[in-house]
């Protein structure tokens, strides 16, 4: 198993270094560069003084050579400047960071709690009226456009009723745990709206496998009350596949919420990429997204981890 | 199974036949009128019109053609590939089984949206496409068609190696081969019609997936550009007037949500249906 994982971790190192020449490239693909920005904000600006900064930031060179300037530098710890933030990289990105993990997280836990207790529900007794009330609310979760349940929440809560903000992660000059937990609620409902479905389908499948062993049967013959059945007999081997599934969606933590960010205007990492994009903000859209991807990528490495230090069946080759 | 598939079928026959019917009864969605913006229902208008006077209900009928396009277009044409992909792979073996699977893996593993944003705003004149095809109104589909290719062929891919690896060793395909049957009949005849349900299946979801994608890309701006308009840009354009007119924006992400849901419901009752396990 840990020659496994430090083969995947290898693996994984290469990947990244592979992507990172992708989304360079990539970016240098993208409509204008930070000089033609430049230029067009300050008319006074020669094809000369265009020239010398091209000169200066080393964008007359081909794009390999650039690249590599990039990554001696990156891996040295320096990432940069933003042009957007006009500060470091490291600095731009961990505010940022730090909420979107507090948006997610909240979002994972109350997701995943609905989701038990509701595939639990489900699984008990299947083909019931409950079952299917549940199976059309997972199906409304996988198929709701985020953006537009963001909007109808906005709508309701904050339009309508006024009774939650709208946008923001603090209302302006506050800085008490109230205020930003308000800010908080309704990008976290929409988030975890959004996701229990999926979550709820994982569990519901898990639990009604494991309902219908045989040791199942055995702890029901021998007298074992309903609750000791189910929680202890059987969510114990129905939660494998669904830590597996929990761990494969911590790769969304980077970067998952990027629309709900967007609608919300909360500063996150998901808006932080986007903007980086959008700006030309080369350094940080880089840095942001390698983030993103090495996350996801190792989000998947514990995932299939989880899987076999759970279930001693699985042997890794 | 019934009622998901009655409503895509409505909803289609709408999207599809609706524009032509304007067209014959001398209405145009495009028509611009300042002079009757944003007024409510009405016999004339059945949702109103939106901030440029034009008919709401047929921009809906128009955006759904879009929409639906790309989402049934974009998911044949990704499960094709994945068919193609996975057919090589599964009969073939050997390395290129394994770098192919190893693509597939590492595809799955990386956050699609961020990077699709990326890929959905490059210059594509900095990649050498000819200016006439960059500067057309299609540009936008055909660009979306291309990002969706491009992410989506991983299940379809999956799905059939996996069925060819099984089938592959079976008696009547020895039996084909040393008739003297060629590689691509062995395929197509004795190998494909094993995976088509669980394919049609998969192909069925990924409409609802698609029509998904495109519109968060439409309403971040970087999907279907006007003059086309699908439900994501409706929906995107809609936002700014979120304090005036907020059911211009609640409409097209009502059509997007019940087509969505629909086509996974359909999807789903398809595999109950074929696949007994499923349940």
């Amino acid at each position: 198993m840990i020659r496994f994982a430090a083969i995947r971790l290898v693996e994984i190192a290469a990947m990244l270094v592979l992507m990172s020449f992708v989304i360079y490239a990539l970016i240098g693909l993208m409509p204008g560069d930070p000089i033609d920005l430049m230029r067009s904000s300050d008319p006074r600006m020669s094809a000369a003084d265009v020239a010398r900064l091209k000169l200066a930031y080393g964008l007359d060179r081909p794009l390999f050579e650039r690249y590599l300037a990039w990554i001696r530098d990156a891996v040295g710890g320096e990432l940069g400047y933003s042009r957007l933030f006009a500060a470091p990289v490291v600095a731009a990105l961990w505010p940022r960071l730090v909420n979107s993990l507090l948006l997610m997280g909240s979002s994972f836990v109350i997701a995943f709690a609905l989701a038990l207790v509701l595939g639990i529900l489900a699984a008990r007794r299947p083909n019931s009226g409950l079952d299917a009330a549940i199976n059309l609310f997972c199906f409304a979760g996988v198929s709701v456009p985020t953006f537009w349940l963001a909007l109808v929440l906005i709508l309701i809560f904050a339009a309508g009723f006024g009774w939650l903000p709208a946008s923001g992660v603090t209302s302006a000059g506050s800085s008490d745990v109230g205020d930003r937990l308000r800010h908080l609620i309704l990008p976290v409902a929409t988030l975890s709206l959004a996701s229990a479905g999926g979550y709820t389908r994982y569990v519901r499948a898990a639990m009604r496998e494991a309902l219908a062993q045989d040791h199942i049967r055995t702890a029901r013959a021998k007298g074992a009350s309903e609750a000791r059945v189910v929680f202890r007999h059987a969510l114990r081997s129905a939660l494998v596949p669904v830590t597996t599934v929990l761990a494969l969606s911590f790769g969304g933590l980077v970067s998952g919420a990027l629309i709900t960010e967007t609608m919300f205007a909360y500063p996150g990492m998901g808006k932080l990429i986007f903007d980086a994009v959008m700006g030309n903000d080369y350094n940080l859209a880089l840095a942001a997204l390698l983030l993103a991807t090495a996350t996801a990528m190792l989000a998947n490495l514990a995932a299939d981890l989880a899987y076999g230090w759970l279930d001693p069946r699985i042997a890794y080759r | 199974m019934r009622l998901p598939l009655l409503l895509l079928a409505a909803i289609a026959i709408a999207s599809f036949a609706g524009p032509p019917l304007a067209a014959a009864l001398g209405i145009d969605p495009h028509a611009v009128d300042l002079l009757e913006r944003l007024i409510g229902p009405n016999a004339v208008h059945p949702l109103g019109t939106d901030e440029l006077g034009r008919d709401v209900l047929f921009r809906l009928l128009e955006g759904g053609r879009v929409s639906l396009s790309i989402g049934i277009a974009a998911a044949v044409a990704a499960a094709a590939l994945g068919t193609v992909i996975g057919l090589v792979a599964g009969y073939v073996g050997g390395w290129t089984d394994r770098v192919l699977m190893r693509a597939t893996d590492a595809l799955i593993a990386l956050p699609l949206l961020p990077l699709l944003i990326v890929l959905a705003a490059l210059d594509l004149s900095k990649l050498g496409l000819p200016a006439q095809l960059v500067k057309s109104d299609e540009i936008s589909l055909l660009r979306i068609l291309a990002l969706t290719l491009l992410v989506g062929w991983t299940t379809a891919a999956r799905l059939v190696r996996g069925a060819t690896l099984v089938t592959r060793s079976r008696d009547f395909v020895r039996a084909a081969r040393s008739l003297g049957a060629s590689v691509p009949h062995i395929l197509w005849l004795h190998i494909l019609p094993n995976v088509l349900g669980p394919l049609i299946v998969a192909t069925t979801l990924s409409v609802g997936d698609v029509i998904l994608l495109e519109s968060v890309l439409s309403f971040l701006g970087l999907g279907i550009q006007p003059p086309l308009a699908s439900w994501g840009s409706m929906l995107s354009n809609a936002q700014e007037l979120i304090a005036s007119a907020p059911m211009l924006a609640v409409y097209p992400g009502m059509m997007i949500f019940l087509t969505v849901i629909a086509c996974n419901l359909f999807g789903d009752a398809l595999q109950r249906r074929w696949d007994p396990r499923a349940n």
